[in-house]
């Protein structure tokens, strides 16, 4: 059973168990526009809360993901390195950007659950 | 993102056709403009290439340059003060690109100037018309009546069914050719017509009336080959067509010589010519003709998938060393598919194909100097 997390900074979190699939929203791929590359950290990193982990690049613009909690990276989704499109395509889906080893679960206290984010972005 | 007063910001006489688009508007140069449409930067920079884009770029300034004597060589004679281009040779109905430059040598801004018979047309960039209509009063203000076109919106059709569509509403559209000017009726307006732009495509840029804009862009957008194109798609578009812009690639610091364009400026005016100096910075900016400068904008391919951006440092190596140049535009090239970038480097490392370095979020990723345009333009000589 996953459980799907939101940050303020438009990242989502599925949770299943000790492991997090972080991507951004679709919300965050509409605002971004086309996007053109993105760079995902090297696998066995191991990232702290909130310091910048991957790039999303636009046509027009650079933009940071940050680390929605702390962990290592467990594994990198290479498809976006061949069709970055597919962040616009499929964002909460296929455009998965890494899976992060859960350091610390308190973390996730601080996340909004599905209708806390639409009310964020609404 | 800048937090903005936006009833601070200024708008063009097609701002509501703007936002009835869907066009999303963030402030440029102290205006409220569509930075993209719902299509999106990389569909408009596409549709501009394979179709026909309209831009909106009445932001820029126009102005009118009327001979106090009626003799256009005067009104054209006095403007050479100021630009190092051959302002005289511009015959009637035709136009060029030039600079005004500084004491330094350096650019105060780019401009395109147009002979229309009894006066010159003069377009300058919206973020220095103030200062470029205060530089012509303070110093052709003897020889010319300057008049600051207010009233006139400017729209741009660009790409390759331009022509196309422009003829519908004015006949005399398909026998211009590139760097052709003057005025036409479009639809029945009085309309100025050139046929250039800013995206490296074929295509024409029509001065009209505020009044008359909107129901002009308008006719022009009912065309199913036309698409409204925002200023993301009018940067890239430039960026793959190798033209500078202006407080990015060329500046006050940035000769034309460092620029790489010398070929906008005439042998008349170069050493030996017949008119030779006589513009702000010309003992510099001829001393870099003749004896070449120390520094030189060059096109830049990226080896790898990720854009290499303004600011972004060059090296000569992968490690180590003190910054060579840097990168004064850049970013993703749609019509290539890959990265495209522009800045300065020493002149030594100015040659095409030589390998430099970006510096990139910490990396120094590898890149080339490549010849520019990176697309090949399509203009209708």
């Amino acid at each position: 059973m996953t459980t799907t997390l939101y940050t303020s900074d438009h990242e989502w979190l599925a949770i299943d168990g000790d492991t997090a699939t972080v991507g951004i929203t679709d919300y965050a791929q509409q605002q971004l526009g086309d996007v053109v590359f993105v760079e995902l950290p090297k696998v066995g990193r191991s990232l702290k809360k909130a310091e910048a982990a991957a790039v999303v690049e636009s046509v027009k613009a650079a933009s940071d993901v940050y680390a929605p909690i702390s962990g290592e990276v467990l594994a990198t989704n290479d498809a976006l390195a061949a069709e970055p499109a597919l962040v616009n395509s499929d964002a909460q889906g296929k455009a998965w950007f890494f899976k992060i080893k859960i350091a610390d679960k308190s973390e996730l206290g601080g996340l909004m659950d599905e209708a806390a984010y639409k009310a964020h972005t609404a | 993102m800048l937090a903005h007063d936006q009833d601070s910001l200024k708008r063009t006489p097609l701002h509501s056709l703007h936002v009835s688009l869907g066009g999303k508007m963030v402030p440029f140069a102290g205006y409220d403009m569509p930075v993209q449409y719902p299509a999106g930067v990389l569909k408009e920079h596409l549709q501009t290439r394979a179709s026909a884009g309209l831009f909106d770029v009445s932001h820029m300034g126009q102005i009118a340059l009327w001979p106090k004597s009626g003799r256009i060589e005067d009104a054209a004679g006095a403007l050479e003060r100021l630009v190092p281009q051959d302002i005289v040779a511009i015959a009637p109905g035709r136009q060029r690109y030039a600079q005004f430059t500084n004491a330094d040598g350096g650019i105060l801004d780019d401009l395109m100037v147009a002979n229309f018979g009894d006066h010159l047309f003069l377009v300058v960039n919206a973020a220095c018309k103030d200062a470029d209509e205060a530089h012509l009063r303070a110093n052709l203000s003897g020889d010319c009546a300057i008049e600051s076109l207010e009233g006139r919106a400017l729209i741009a059709l660009q790409g390759p069914k331009a022509e196309a569509v422009l003829a519908k509403f004015c006949a005399e559209a398909p026998a211009m050719k590139f760097m052709d000017a003057g005025p036409h009726e479009v639809a029945g307006i009085q309309c100025f017509v050139s046929r250039s732009g800013y995206t490296g495509e074929d295509g024409f840029e029509i001065s009209v009336p505020s009044s008359d804009a909107e129901r002009l862009a308008k006719m022009l957008l009912d065309n199913p080959d036309v698409l409204p194109i925002g200023l993301g798609a009018r940067d890239s578009l430039r960026l793959e067509a190798g033209l500078c812009l202006y407080g990015h690639d060329i500046d006050t610091t940035t000769t034309p010589v460092e620029a790489a364009l010398e070929w906008s400026v005439q042998k008349s005016r170069r050493s030996g010519g017949a008119r030779a100096g006589g513009f702000p910075g010309a003992d510099k900016i001829l001393t870099h003709f003749d004896n070449g400068a120390s520094r030189r904008r060059v096109g830049l391919r990226a080896e790898g998938r990720a854009p290499v951006r303004e600011g972004a440092l060059l090296f000569a190596h992968d490690t180590g060393g003190a910054p060579i140049g840097q990168v004064t535009s850049g970013g993703f090239g749609p019509s290539l598919s890959a990265p495209v970038a522009m800045g300065y480097v020493p002149t030594n490392l100015s040659a095409l194909g030589t390998k430099l370095f970006a510096e990139v979020r910490g990396q120094r990723l590898p890149l080339a100097v490549a010849a520019m345009p990176f697309v090949k333009n399509t203009y209708k000589r």
